[in-house]
């Protein structure tokens, strides 16, 4: 089975600190696959370079087994990878509506929105607000109200909505439930189901290793900027996996 | 999994309410505040509201006629259209000093090619449009591409346009009378007409229209917002795929045009094409963009802020002008104005609501 997303050999530095060295990384098809790993260890990185927010120095990615080269996240956006970034990347003093339709806003039917550019601000506040309850995340009063507005949890839950709403072949997350409480959680948890179970590929990053072992299918262990290891949560323990990404254990004490 | 995983079901008879917005803390105050984070260009209506009413109840029928009320309009014309073209840069968290410069040497432009060179005014008059916007793209060019800081950048264009303006045209004033009776569509926006002792010119009216119109786009288009996420958050906007580069660039570009337009606009002001005239132009813009409740962190206000805010600034002179004051009275008032109204977006960028 050919990998949907696949890095091989990647390399990025910034100036004297080497993020990835010669990282490999793949996910098949319809699978969760967590990445944990500690602080610092090339995470972030890993994730920007098959995303197109960083452009690697080195290395190939695939994407469906053919070469791709992202210059701009939007670039990987229009193949249909959808990331949630730590930061979130959201406007602040944007309103709902107009976040989550950034960069693909829908315009007026007919003239208005040919020649006039229009925007259709109803069809986007009803998907936005159809998408959020969908969700089910958050009691939102107002799909129009600023995102400044929003507590934390919501503005994650606002970011996992967008990117579960347009990801068409592979959506990653970056600790999507590190500001969240353990309902909204639970939420999100069964959000990423919900999307596998629609066939679609999720990359999965967390700290969380109940959140881990509890949603993926395969745990991509990162350390010192490479995979140092895939394993199978149904066949380690947490504890393993927490002493290989620190380095407390190697991986081929596992490997059976 | 352990029975220590089972956390979450202690949560299963929990109430399924999350957060809700009661709005019990509601006084007047926080009424008010809302309204100004929702409609940031409330704030400068209503100074030039009751800046209106003071001078009316202070001056009678001599300010509170439609004669004086549309000559500050005239007086303004200039310093609202090249605030449009601010307008638009500090929506992007940027600042352009060289809007003045590029209106001038854009007139300029205007008046040597039809005079010197003998070309239509048409053909003129856009290559003006055509050399404001280049002026707007190199701006842009070095602010987007090279990642220079817009206020170096438009500090340095301000001077390389200023002097080319000067080695360009060589300090010459070409007068009214010559325009008008061989090339009158340079002063098109000069143009007068009355309606019930009002006067209107056509720049006025350019002014007025301009001003709608990027309201609009502002508002109701994808660039609009796009504009919006950049000087709010450029990253951010970059992540969640705004090009930030072509929404820079297209800004500074537009920025550059409506100056240009602004220089014709200029020529029909002052009727003559002088390369020393419109020299305040930058300043007066950002005074008029501050004014407007436009915030200079980019992200926040609204076009027609701006617009309020340059009537402010006329209303104040035209006022303390008739009242027989001091000029310098009005510069202390705007002074303080500019201050207050910075101090108010400060107020509102606190979401405490």
């Amino acid at each position: 089975m050919t990998p949907i997303l696949e890095g091989k050999g990647l390399v990025k530095r910034y100036g004297r600190v080497t993020a990835l060295d010669n990282c490999d990384f793949d996910l098949m098809p319809g699978e969760i696959l967590a990445v944990i790993g500690d602080n610092g260890a090339g995470k972030s990185t890993l994730i920007k370079a098959v995303s197109g927010a960083v452009a690697p120095d080195a290395g190939e990615v695939f994407l469906e087994g053919a070469p791709v080269r992202f210059h701009s996240p939007i670039d990987a956006r229009n193949a249909g990878i959808e990331t949630v970034y730590q930061t979130l990347a959201m406007s602040p003093a944007l309103s709902i509506a107009d976040n989550m339709f950034m960069g693909r806003e829908l315009r007026k039917p007919g003239f208005r929105g040919s020649i006039l550019r229009q925007l259709d601000r109803s069809t986007m506040e009803r998907i936005a607000r159809e998408k959020l309850s969908e969700l089910g995340l958050m009691t939102i009063q107002n799909i129009n109200q600023a995102v400044e507005t929003l507590s934390g949890g919501q503005r994650q839950g606002v970011a996992v909505a967008r990117a579960a709403a347009f990801g068409s072949k592979v959506i990653i997350l970056d600790e999507p439930t590190a500001a969240l409480g353990v309902k909204e959680s639970r939420r999100v948890l069964d959000l990423i189901q919900d999307v596998r179970a629609r066939g679609i590929p999720i990359i999965l990053i967390s700290h969380n290793m109940p959140h881990v072992f509890e949603v993926a299918d395969r745990i991509h262990v990162h350390r010192l900027g490479k995979r140092i290891c895939v394993v199978d949560p149904k066949a380690c323990t947490m504890s393993d996996a927490v002493a290989l990404m620190t380095g407390a254990m190697e991986p081929n004490e596992i490997a059976a | 999994m352990s029975a220590s995983d089972n956390y979450e079901a202690a949560s299963a008879g929990a109430s399924d309410r999350v957060a809700e917005f009661e709005d019990t803390r509601r006084g007047p105050v926080q009424k008010f505040h809302h309204a100004l984070h929702q409609t940031p260009s409330l704030v400068p209506l209503i100074v030039l509201v009751l800046s209106i009413a003071v001078f009316g109840v202070l001056l009678g029928s001599k300010f509170f006629s439609p004669f004086a009320l549309t000559l500050i309009l005239q007086q303004v014309q200039i310093v609202g259209i090249v605030g449009a073209a601010q307008s638009l840069v500090i929506l992007t968290a940027g600042i352009d000093l060289s809007v003045g410069a590029i209106m001038v040497l854009s007139s300029v432009v205007m008046g040597q090619f039809t005079f010197r060179y003998g070309l239509p005014p048409e053909v003129a008059i856009a290559a003006g449009l055509m050399c404001g916007t280049l002026m707007g793209f190199i701006n842009g060019f070095l602010v987007a591409r090279m990642k220079l800081p817009p206020f170096i950048v438009t500090l340095g264009m301000w001077q390389i346009v200023l002097a080319t303006n000067f080695l360009y045209s060589a300090n010459e004033t070409i007068r009214s009378q010559e325009i008008a009776t061989s090339a009158p569509l340079l002063q098109l926006f000069g143009t007068k007409f009355n309606i019930a002792g009002a006067v209107f010119t056509v720049g006025v009216i350019f002014m007025v229209l301009l001003v709608l119109i990027l309201a609009y786009v502002l508002r109701h288009t994808a660039w609009g917002r796009h504009v919006y996420a950049v000087g709010d958050d450029p990253e951010a906007a970059e992540l969640s795929g705004v090009n930030v580069t072509r929404t820079l660039i297209t800004v500074y570009m537009l920025s550059g045009l409506i100056c240009a337009f602004a220089g014709w606009a200029l020529i029909g002001r002052i009727g003559s094409v002088s390369p020393t005239s419109g020299q305040l132009a930058n300043i007066e813009s950002i005074t008029a963009v501050v004014i407007g409740g436009i915030s200079l962190f980019g992200g926040r206000g609204s076009i027609l802020g701006m617009l309020f805010g340059a009537l402010i600034v006329g209303v104040f002179s035209l006022g303390l002008r008739l009242l027989g004051a001091d000029a310098q009275w009005t510069y202390l008032l705007i002074g303080v104005l500019i201050i207050l109204a910075v101090a108010v977006d400060q107020w509102i960028r606190k979401v405490a609501a």
